[in-house]
């Protein structure tokens, strides 16, 4: 048998001339590199983090001027998306679960309604949604002179959402002591009422009373201290609003793009998930003699979630890649500082890239560890 | 004991069917309902008219400047002045026709995949025709064909340019990174993963990026890369990781038994994968091969930011036009309708294409 | 003289247009052992689902241990706890323990302790003879293992009526006889069983009464011995002539 059949022999074999011919590619690439970066005079190395940045940006939770250097630029960005991002996963998280089970009403006018908002929003193009947020809805927002006046001193004109601000002094230490007393009392009530019903059999309805206690304990304290918190309300002087906190309009078009278009699928997955749990189950669970509520918590939800949350989670992970779209409107995030300003300026942009996919990529491989650990706690036991 | 008669079916009682009964299960069964179903009345009621009223009540459809438009409601005048430039971008208007051949062909291309070829092969092979007049007709520069550069095409047609070559040439790429994604030997196993895993883990903003900006540094000065080709290659590499893990999927669904079976056969390697894994893959992968197609189609509009202009683009540019200033909505609505059709359309055909391949699988 | 613990009457039900039980009468005594068999889409496990509602009929009246069956929360609330049902696929709840599985409806419908629910669960347990596996979770566990804890599960409720649903149909043949041998104890005590199955030999051993329905409605019922030895109509003696033997 020569040796050109052997099995050994092709496996090494072929696998040699894939690492020979991504040597070849790659040393082809590196030379051709190496020459373009001479000739075009670029430079190399990471040196330029620490250059002045020498341009402003218009939001940004840390301190930025144009004296602050370019690693600190980097640094806004990279807060800017994960804000976004929060803020998006959490608001489409909600909206998605609402969805989902809207679709799964027996009311047909709101089934019908769901499915319309997942079968509209999912086919648009998310760059469009962003876009057209950003251009048709919030640009028709009146001058600040007309804001629309919300709830709680809030407004809103085409700078933005105008919010009161929240400012914590000295006394606050007080009201937050008394946030985690209200905390440990509400987990301590909910452990002794399940004792109580394992013990005698005996339900108490425990969710009012942990409200009242998370409200209202730090209400109280706040009342008799009085201070701690004060509130910095944004008010109109001339042309334009000063104090509170502003949520510019590429912030709050981005937010509502990607909040929209995100829960569409995690609204799917969460139908799914609830009809992939067996019809069986909730008659095994009706002839047991639990009520439609009691089966939907003790055997209908938890089998849902196990199927949910994997897809979910995933969606989280596009959500934060899509952020990266704000550069279409100029919101500061990674992409649209990083690898848009900065590479302009610096021209660096091999290292500037490399950075800005390892820094997704981070986050990626973070989600992905953080699905393997749930899906590893929620498994089903089988053989 | 006791021995019944036969009876005969009836008709269902009238009271148990009919709309009176149908509206009262299904809209007012308990308070609950009653409230959610007055909210949700009151939900349209509050959106549909207005928009209708400036959609088509007070629009105005017919007329040639923005001066026509007086209604106050939507001025279609824009779209309609606007239309050659959404669909064709800036190809030049004598030219236009070729690219009209183009769209006719892929009917008839369509309406020909029946007839021609005997094997599934064969009609692709036959088919792949297509791609090649294609491309003569658009780009030019043969058979006495004007040349047109790449960067006077636009619209539509650049978006569905781009969508058809992503969505076309990643598939054979894709299918290749699964079967190495499989692999036994170590080194295939765990480049594919890595180029995948990386692929998968980064926006496709940042590898358009690196294809304008760097991508021409790893090639030689005098190689000139046309701005669309680079984003064609990315696009279709990027979209090539997401086919992989669709397939990954299909092949993870064949029983081992089926592995097995080929090689008691004694079939080599390809022939096991392409004659009898593969196909069943491929079925079972139908509606996840729709849905990263439609999201690649949705994807095209990213081109937008690194300066091709596909239909999005075109949008917005010429809401800059200064003589139509004010009307930007048209525009997006417009277009919003496009893409919407374009995608719904896909994922029906998935469900026809699902029903239609579904011979053995339940 | 015992009283019916179970009333029919002139039971109607449609699928949209479609007519799927015809006028059923039955009337079921306290401690019977009923048998319905029958050709698949007869409306056999339909008319059982009746009978905890967990179906519902257009016409006629179900009347189950004094409690009419209608649209009424609390009156399904009753006879559901009363009556128990075990499922042609088990229908264990595979997020949770064997224990937990049992245990569930006593602690959350019935209010009982815990510590009492276990105790109760870990009797019946050691009834079906699986209490080893307690604290294993349903999909470790083999078929004819998974039927026996539901039969368990069902027990736990204490119910007056139980209801079988081809509890031995989605089996291996060499586990049938595990599940048969628990059901034949539990006939020889005094709870009522209504059970739709295809097991001959199940029905000669403890029915009272076999009955055959087909396309929707009741053919014919008779005791066991004459049944199976004797039937009457041609449409039983042809699903008798396909099934045996």
């Amino acid at each position: 048998m020569s040796i050109l059949n052997n099995k050994q022999f092709r496996d090494i074999a072929s696998q040699l001339i894939v690492v020979m011919a991504l040597v070849l590619f790659l040393w082809y690439i590196t030379t051709n590199l190496m020459t373009n970066i001479d000739q075009r005079g670029i430079t190399t190395g990471f040196d330029f983090f620490s250059n002045t940045a020498g341009f402003g940006i218009s939001e940004s939770p840390i301190f930025f001027d144009s004296e602050s250097t370019y690693f600190r630029a980097f640094l806004v960005g990279l807060s800017n998306t994960l804000i976004v991002s929060v803020v998006g996963i959490f608001f489409a998280t909600v909206i998605g679960v609402i969805i989902g089970v809207a679709r799964l009403s027996k009311n047909y006018l709101i089934s019908s309604l769901a499915t319309i908002y997942v079968e509209f929003f999912r086919n648009i193009p998310i760059l469009l949604q962003i876009l057209f947020w950003y251009n048709v809805v919030l640009a028709a927002l009146p001058n600040p002179r007309g804001s629309i006046e919300l709830v709680f001193n809030s407004f809103l004109n085409n700078r933005g959402l105008y919010v009161p601000k929240a400012i914590f002094e000295n006394g606050f230490l007080i009201i937050f002591i008394s946030i985690i007393i209200a905390i440990a009392i509400a987990i301590f009530i909910s452990k002794k009422a399940k004792k109580k019903f394992e013990e005698t059999g005996k339900e108490t309805k425990v969710l009012p009373i942990i409200l009242l206690v998370l409200i209202g304990i730090p209400l109280f304290v706040y009342n008799i201290t009085g201070g701690g918190l004060s509130f910095d309300n944004p008010h109109l002087r001339g042309f334009n609003f000063i104090g509170g906190m502003n949520f510019s309009p590429e912030f709050l078009a981005l937010t509502f793009a990607l909040s929209i278009y995100t829960a569409t699928y995690i609204s799917e997955a969460v139908r799914s998930g609830i009809e992939a749990v067996p019809k069986g189950q909730k008659e095994a669970a009706a002839s047991l003699g639990l009520t439609p509520n009691k089966s939907l918590m003790l055997v209908v939800l938890p089998q849902a979630i196990r199927i949910s949350i994997p897809p979910i989670i995933n969606q989280y992970l596009n959500l934060v890649k899509n952020s990266s779209l704000a550069t279409a409107i100029g919101y500061p995030e990674l992409v649209t500082v990083f690898s848009g300003t900065v590479l302009n300026q610096t021209g660096q942009a091999i290292e500037i890239i490399m950075v800005t996919m390892a820094v997704y990529l981070t986050i990626s491989l973070s989600i992905s560890m953080l699905l393997n650990y749930v899906n590893k706690k929620m498994e089903i036991k089988g053989r | 004991m006791a021995i019944y008669e036969v009876k005969n079916a009836r008709p269902a009682p009238t009271g148990s069917k009919g709309i009176f009964r149908w509206i009262l299960n299904n809209l007012l069964a308990t308070p609950l309902d009653v409230a959610i179903t007055f909210l949700g009345l009151a939900f349209i009621f509050w959106v549909i008219p207005p928009f209708i009223n400036w959609a088509i009540i007070d629009a105005t459809f017919i007329g040639q400047t923005k001066a026509d438009c007086t209604g106050g409601g939507a001025c279609w005048v824009f779209i309609s002045q606007k239309l050659s430039m959404f669909i064709y971008g800036f190809y030049p208007e004598d030219q236009v026709y070729r690219v009209n051949i183009v769209f006719a062909l892929f009917f008839v291309f369509i309406g020909l995949f029946k007839f021609v070829g005997k094997s599934f092969l064969q009609k692709v092979i036959i088919l792949s025709v297509y791609p090649i007049i294609s491309y003569i007709l658009i780009s030019g520069g043969y058979f006495g064909l004007e040349a047109i550069d790449t960067s006077k095409w636009g619209g539509l047609m650049l978006t569905l340019v781009i969508a058809s070559v992503g969505i076309i040439v990643s598939f054979p790429i894709g299918i290749i990174l699964a079967f190495g994604r499989q692999s036994q030997l170590p080194i295939i196993r765990n480049l594919s993963i890595g180029y995948i895993e990386f692929i998968r883990g980064v926006p496709l903003i940042t590898l358009l990026f690196m294809g304008s900006v760097v991508l021409p540094l790893f090639f030689p000065e005098g190689v000139d890369f046309d701005k669309l080709l680079r984003a064609l290659i990315v696009i279709t590499l990027f979209q090539a990781a997401y086919i992989a893990e669709v397939i990954r999927g299909g092949l993870q669904a064949i029983p081992k038994g089926q592995y097995e079976a080929a090689d008691s056969l004694g079939l080599s390697y390809w022939k096991k994968m392409l004659l009898v894994i593969l196909p069943q893959a491929l079925k079972v992968s139908i509606p996840n091969l729709v849905g990263v197609s439609i999201a690649l189609f949705k994807d095209t509009t990213l081109v937008l930011i690194i300066g091709l202009f596909d239909l999005l683009a075109m949008v917005h540019l010429t809401n800059s036009d200064s003589s139509w200033l004010g009307h930007d909505t048209e525009g997006y609505v417009f277009i919003t309708f496009i893409y919407w059709f374009f995608c719904y359309a896909l994922s029906r055909y998935s469900k026809v294409l699902e029903k239609k391949y579904n011979t053995d699988h339940r | 003289m015992s009283k019916n613990i179970i009333e029919i009457k002139n039971v109607n039900k449609w699928y949209g247009d479609f007519h799927v039980l015809k006028d059923i009468n039955l009337n079921v005594k306290k401690g019977e052992i009923i048998v319905i068999c029958g050709p698949s889409g007869s409306g056999k496990s339909t008319v059982t689902r009746c009978i905890n509602y967990l179906e519902t009929f257009q016409e006629g009246t179900i009347n189950v241990n004094g409690t009419n069956l209608e649209d009424d929360v609390q009156k399904i609330q009753d006879v559901r706890s009363q009556v128990a049902m075990v499922f042609q696929h088990f229908e264990l709840f595979p997020h949770l323990s064997i224990l937990d599985n049992l245990t569930l409806a006593p602690m959350h419908v019935h209010g009982i302790p815990k510590k009492e629910a276990e105790a109760t669960a870990m009797q019946y347990l050691q009834r079906v003879n699986i209490a080893d596996q307690a604290d294993k979770y349903p999909n470790q566990l083999s078929g004819g293992q998974k039927q026996r804890v539901a039969i368990a599960r069902a027990l736990c409720a204490n119910p007056t009526i139980m209801l079988f649903d081809e509890p031995t149909s989605a089996l291996d043949p060499e586990m049938i006889n595990e599940v048969l041998d628990v059901m034949i104890e539990l006939a020889n005590e005094d709870k009522t069983m209504i059970c739709v199955t295809h097991e001959m030999g199940f029905a000669k051993k403890v029915a009272d009464r076999v009955i055959f329905m087909a396309e929707g409605q009741i053919i014919e019922e008779n005791t066991p011995d004459e049944f199976f030895d004797n039937p009457q109509t041609d449409r039983l003696k042809e699903f008798l002539s396909q099934i045996i033997h």
